[in-house]
């Protein structure tokens, strides 16, 4: 599945200094879709270079990690439960590096 | 995202509760409500509009400076501001103040979101650098007495830079981007800490109304979520150092309970002193005219030091000796945290 990654606030410098990936997320599946959760963890795995504490607490992002599925607040469309399509844009932005 | 029926907005996500007509974006943290993106700009801005009129922040005519690090809170806030004072004619001349430390490298991002500013919202920008202020970049500093005491310059200097800038510019008053984030942790750090005088300072909204140039947190109230979220757009930041554990306890409580940051600001205001508490006196430094409650102002000790070449001087345990009153000094906590 295509996805496009945005990391901010920070977060980028755990993966390389790059704020845009544009990646293709493979599913064990094709019949189960992909959640938020998988993504993490995807994304954990693939992504992230250094300081993960910085970006995951327990199975889920660390409190001040704001993420934005195409532009909607998490909070709204099921956090962790999110169902993720085909193009669909993910932003992750920390609001723990100052201001 | 209106042309995808994706899973996202044709499932769980509701209509906007204050317009029903849009699809809810974002879930305010302050009153759990679901809204759209055009609501939300409504409502953060109308909401700072209050709290600058009911909190008589500026009057007409007034000069204003926006200490403008190139961070989000102040990107958001030069711009919050540059929007307020069209719309609802508050008559003030507002400019853009940024510091130079004299880093090499660490504010070139920043300076450059903030020259970006200038042209984007028409307000006339003033960088003042460490070496016309003090005669001394941040670089040569670290040169002279290493890195491991450069916090303390760092904050001393920081803070004082600002007013003297706000000076040149000859404005009344200065407004920082302060959120109520900021604003909770600093009530927690100095709870922790036992800080009487800070925290009964640190909850005001405008501070230094004794001094030269009173300083005010418009976005007192504001959730740093929504200061994150209000661009839509995270291009526009430089990122900055790293905050602290007090930092982390109010997000986890913000999980928890989104309220809470509220909470801790109202519990702050509600710390009022004691008469019989002694308060530090103010005075002004002998030396730059500075308020100081001290013979010479910290930035004073400091530049002794390093003019004489003894930069360890007025750097104790503790922070910076010469202190008249034995009130414990909080100056060598990390560059970026807070202080009012
Ligand atoms: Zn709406
Ligand atoms: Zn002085």
């Amino acid at each position: 599945m295509k996805l496009t990654l945005e990391f901010g606030g920070g977060l980028e410098l755990l993966c390389d200094s790059v704020k845009i990936h544009n990646v293709d997320v493979d599913q064990k599946d094709v019949e189960e879709k992909l959640t938020m959760k998988d993504l993490l963890v995807w994304v954990g795995k693939n992504l992230i270079k250094e300081r993960p504490e910085m970006f995951m607490k327990g199975d889920t992002v660390r409190p001040g990690v704001l993420v934005l599925v195409n532009d909607c607040d998490w909070e709204l469309s099921g956090q962790l439960d999110t169902l993720l399509e085909e193009k669909d844009v993910v932003v992750f932005i920390s609001t723990l590096h100052g201001g | 995202m209106e042309s995808k029926a994706t899973a996202q907005s044709s499932g769980r996500v509701r209509n906007c509760s204050i317009c029903n007509q849009t699809k809810a974006a974002l879930k305010r943290p302050k009153t759990l409500e679901q809204i759209c993106r055009e609501c939300f700009y409504q409502v953060f801005e109308d909401e700072i509009h209050r709290v600058i009129v009911d909190n008589h922040l500026f009057k007409p005519g007034e000069r204003i400076a926006i200490g403008a690090s190139g961070g989000k809170d102040s990107t958001v806030l030069a711009y919050v501001m540059a929007e307020l004072n069209r719309r609802h004619n508050y008559g003030l001349d507002l400019f853009l103040l940024s510091v130079d430390e004299g880093i090499t490298g660490y504010r070139d991002d920043s300076l450059e979101t903030v020259k970006r500013n200038e042209i984007q919202y028409g307000l006339p920008l003033k960088v003042v650098s460490y070496k016309d202020l003090y005669g001394w970049t941040m670089d040569e500093i670290v040169k002279m007495i290493g890195l491991k005491n450069n916090c303390t310059f760092c904050g001393v200097f920081r803070r004082q830079a600002l007013d003297r800038g706000a000076a040149l510019l000859k404005v009344d008053k200065v407004v920082t981007g302060h959120n109520a984030d900021d604003i909770a942790e600093t009530v927690i750090l100095n709870i922790l800490r036992g800080d009487i005088a800070r925290l009964g300072r640190c909850t005001s909204i405008t501070t230094g109304e004794d001094g030269p140039i009173p300083r005010c947190k418009p976005f007192k109230y504001t959730y740093e979520k929504e200061i994150v979220i209000y661009p839509f757009s995270m291009s526009i930041y430089s990122p900055n150092a790293y905050r602290g554990f007090a930092r982390e306890f109010i997000k986890d409580l913000e999980r928890i309970r989104p309220r809470a940051i509220l909470d801790i600001i109202k519990s702050g205001e509600d710390f009022r002193i004691a008469t019989s508490t002694k308060m530090p006196e103010q005075g002004t430094c002998e030396r730059c005219g500075y308020i100081s409650s001290q013979k010479w102002c910290k930035a004073c000790v400091l530049l002794e030091g390093l003019n004489r070449g003894l930069p360890k001087l007025g750097i104790g345990r503790r922070g910076i000796d010469n202190e008249r009153n034995s009130r414990k000094s909080i100056d060598n906590k990390k560059c970026g945290s807070l202080d009012f």
